[in-house]
């Protein structure tokens, strides 16, 4: 069928939207990207001359480098505190009926409604209470609390998607209990676990509201520490280190696809 | 191994927390029969189905395969094949591997276990989907998956879990074609369940009507249909219509129903206890029911209201107020059938010996 000329134009029309949509969505990465890349000390667009000095001042920078390293310890155990938590909660969720159950779901979900900053701020005069500010124990703690919801859910839809029958199925063909988690339910839940950590990791290095509250001088995350240095500096050292954080997470997210499966790792379901 | 029953229930008993599933039931699956458990849901088919897997074990009695007890044996021991409705098939592993399975479980050579996936593969008529994923698969194909996987262990008892339900019509005729075929040739024992009294009929050696957790009566597809021994029986299984009479006479082998103005001979048993003058139920299959013109002394009266075409025979629906569903089937030979269209007054004639009588 022949399509008139309305029709094309508003085939026309329909893609011009989506590509001003995409522009609109990269655009902020596309001027701090070219800002990081400029020998100006003022973050300038377009960028006059070219240099990489933003870049070796940022890895320079004596608390980027500290807060690097906080965030490097803090990230990794709270996602897998969470992961542990999550996942032992997503069981129960998943495999038994008891009361208030809705009001425990309620309960662990609601950090994503309850403002960062309350639970920041709860931590903090928690920490004063029991003498543990400025210690990586109530920054993490403090993270695990943030990301959990997400992990949960991760590890929930995981869970929601694996058919008990399929361990069934793998004891009728005479496997023993071991050999079933092993061949068919962990391959099969895997992706969800990692995901959700992967998710976990993500949150948590991102982190920045609550963990202004809890981290002291010693403890603190990189997002706090750039918060501190642009309260102090305006030079394009900031572009410089979001440059290196995109591209570091792009790595990060080609690896996972590459081992896992992206489609999987983010539970997407894919059908042929 | 030697013996004749494969699988032995000795009064067991289920319970899920106060409600018994089963409740004393007693039952021989004999070596190399399809023995199929037939009834509606909630009837304690299924229940009795995983007390074979071993999926939980029974409150009371004992459950026997090829004579062993197994009350107590885990059900990567027992030796079974497991068909389920959504095929369970791993998603993660490509066809060979599902199929493989049992028997890496088993430790067998790997030339051992090509060669055997490679056989089963052709049984099922699939080969060269090896390396394909389940869900590129289509239904039909992964059935024969599932199936391939069960059988390649060869398993002591088949158990079948209403495989064709999620079948479309045309391809479901084919496959329970095919299963019979491939339990006949291999001669493995089978417990089939299924609510489908259709399918029932088509494939089994034996059929077990079930309800409320009893066994109501076990025999061929022949003697359930021709000869059920309760009510539920004869409405469970192939259609029935049922005619309000009264009891005129009983022997010890006959009894004499008058429905209308005819007397039909039905066989005793069912109405045993009963005495003359007593209401009872007619039981008819929709073949054995013939149309009269209206007016003539018959059992019954009514009216046309609906024929259903069906190829070779005709269904016709007939509105009458006398009878307790308030609604007969009549099935007809096309030629016959077409005679009567809708809004015709008939007359309803019994033609029969096989009919049998219930207490109201």
């Amino acid at each position: 069928m022949p399509r008139s000329r309305f029709q094309r134009l508003l085939g026309v029309l329909g893609i011009l939207a989506v590509l001003a949509i995409l522009g609109f969505l990269l655009l902020p990465l596309f001027v701090v990207a070219t800002a990081a890349f400029s020998s100006s000390a003022l973050p300038s667009f377009p960028p006059k001359n070219l240099s990489l000095r933003w870049f070796v001042n940022a890895i320079g920078y004596p608390d980027f480098r500290a807060g690097f390293w906080n965030s490097l310890i803090v990230t990794p155990w709270s996602a897998s505190i969470a992961l542990v938590i999550g996942a032992t909660f997503a069981l129960a969720i998943e495999h038994y009926e008891f009361r208030f159950k809705s009001m425990l779901e309620g309960v662990l979900l609601s950090p994503l409604f309850v403002p960062h900053f309350t639970i920041g701020l709860g931590f903090l005069v928690l920490a004063v209470q029991i003498s543990l500010v400025n210690t990586y124990a109530v920054v993490i703690a403090c993270h695990v609390i943030l990301v959990l919801p997400f992990v949960l859910r991760s590890v929930y839809i995981s869970l929601r998607n694996f058919d008990p029958r399929l361990e069934l199925a793998a004891a009728s063909l005479g496997a023993p209990p071991r050999r079933v988690l092993v061949t068919v339910t962990l391959p099969l839940l895997l992706p969800g676990l990692v995901s959700g950590w992967l998710f976990g990791v993500l949150l948590s290095f991102n982190e920045f509201t609550a963990s202004l509250f809890v981290t002291g001088q010693r403890t603190q995350t990189l997002p706090v520490a750039m918060y501190n240095y642009v309260r102090d500096y305006s030079d394009p050292s900031m572009a410089a280190l979001a440059v290196m954080y995109i591209v570091a997470v792009a790595v990060l997210l080609t690896i996972a696809n590459t081992f896992l499966g992206l489609g999987k790792v983010l539970n997407v379901e894919r059908r042929t | 191994m030697g013996g004749a029953v494969a699988v032995h229930f000795d009064r067991v008993t289920k319970r899920f927390g106060s409600v018994a599933a089963i409740s004393d039931l007693s039952l021989e699956v004999r070596r190399g029969e399809l023995l199929t458990l037939l009834g509606p849901s909630g009837c304690g088919k299924t229940t009795l189905l995983n007390l074979v897997a071993g999926f939980f074990s029974p409150d009371g009695g004992s459950i026997s395969i090829d004579g062993r007890l197994v009350n107590d044996v885990p059900t990567y021991r027992r030796e079974i094949g497991l068909v389920f409705q959504s095929y369970a098939l791993f998603p993660h592993m490509t066809v060979a591997a599902n199929i493989a399975y049992g028997l890496r479980m088993r430790d067998l050579p790997k030339r051992d276990i090509t060669r055997r996936v490679g056989n089963v593969l052709s049984l099922v008529k699939l080969q060269g989907l090896e390396d394909r994923r389940p869900r590129q698969l289509s239904g039909g194909q992964q059935q024969r998956i599932a199936l391939a996987r069960a059988l390649v262990i060869n398993p002591k008892v088949l158990l079948l879990d209403e495989p064709f339900s999620a079948l479309d019509k045309n391809l479901r005729a084919s496959m329970q074609i095919e299963l019979r075929e491939i339990q006949r040739n291999l001669g493995v024992t089978t417990i089939f369940v299924t609510h489908d009294q259709s399918e029932a009929l088509s494939l089994s050696d034996r059929i077990a009507i079930m309800s409320e957790g009893h066994i109501r009566q076990i025999g061929t597809p022949e003697e359930i249909y021709t000869n059920p021994r309760e009510r539920f029986v004869a409405s469970f299984v192939g259609d029935v219509n049922v005619l309000r009479g009264k009891l005129m006479g009983i022997d010890d082998t006959r009894a004499i129903v008058e429905v209308g103005a005819a007397r039909i001979t039905v066989p005793s048993e069912s109405v045993r206890g009963l005495k003359a003058s007593m209401p009872v139920d007619l039981f008819v299959r929709p073949e054995q029911l013939q149309l009269t013109e209206a007016g003539k002394p018959c059992a019954s009266a009514g009216t046309v209201v609906a024929a259903v075409y069906q190829g070779a025979h005709i269904d016709l629906h007939i509105e009458c107020a006398d009878c307790p569903h308030g609604r007969l089937l009549a099935r007809l030979s096309a030629s016959e059938g077409t005679k009567w269209s809708i809004g015709t007054q008939v007359g309803i004639s019994i033609s029969t010996d096989e009919a049998i009588a219930f207490a109201t």
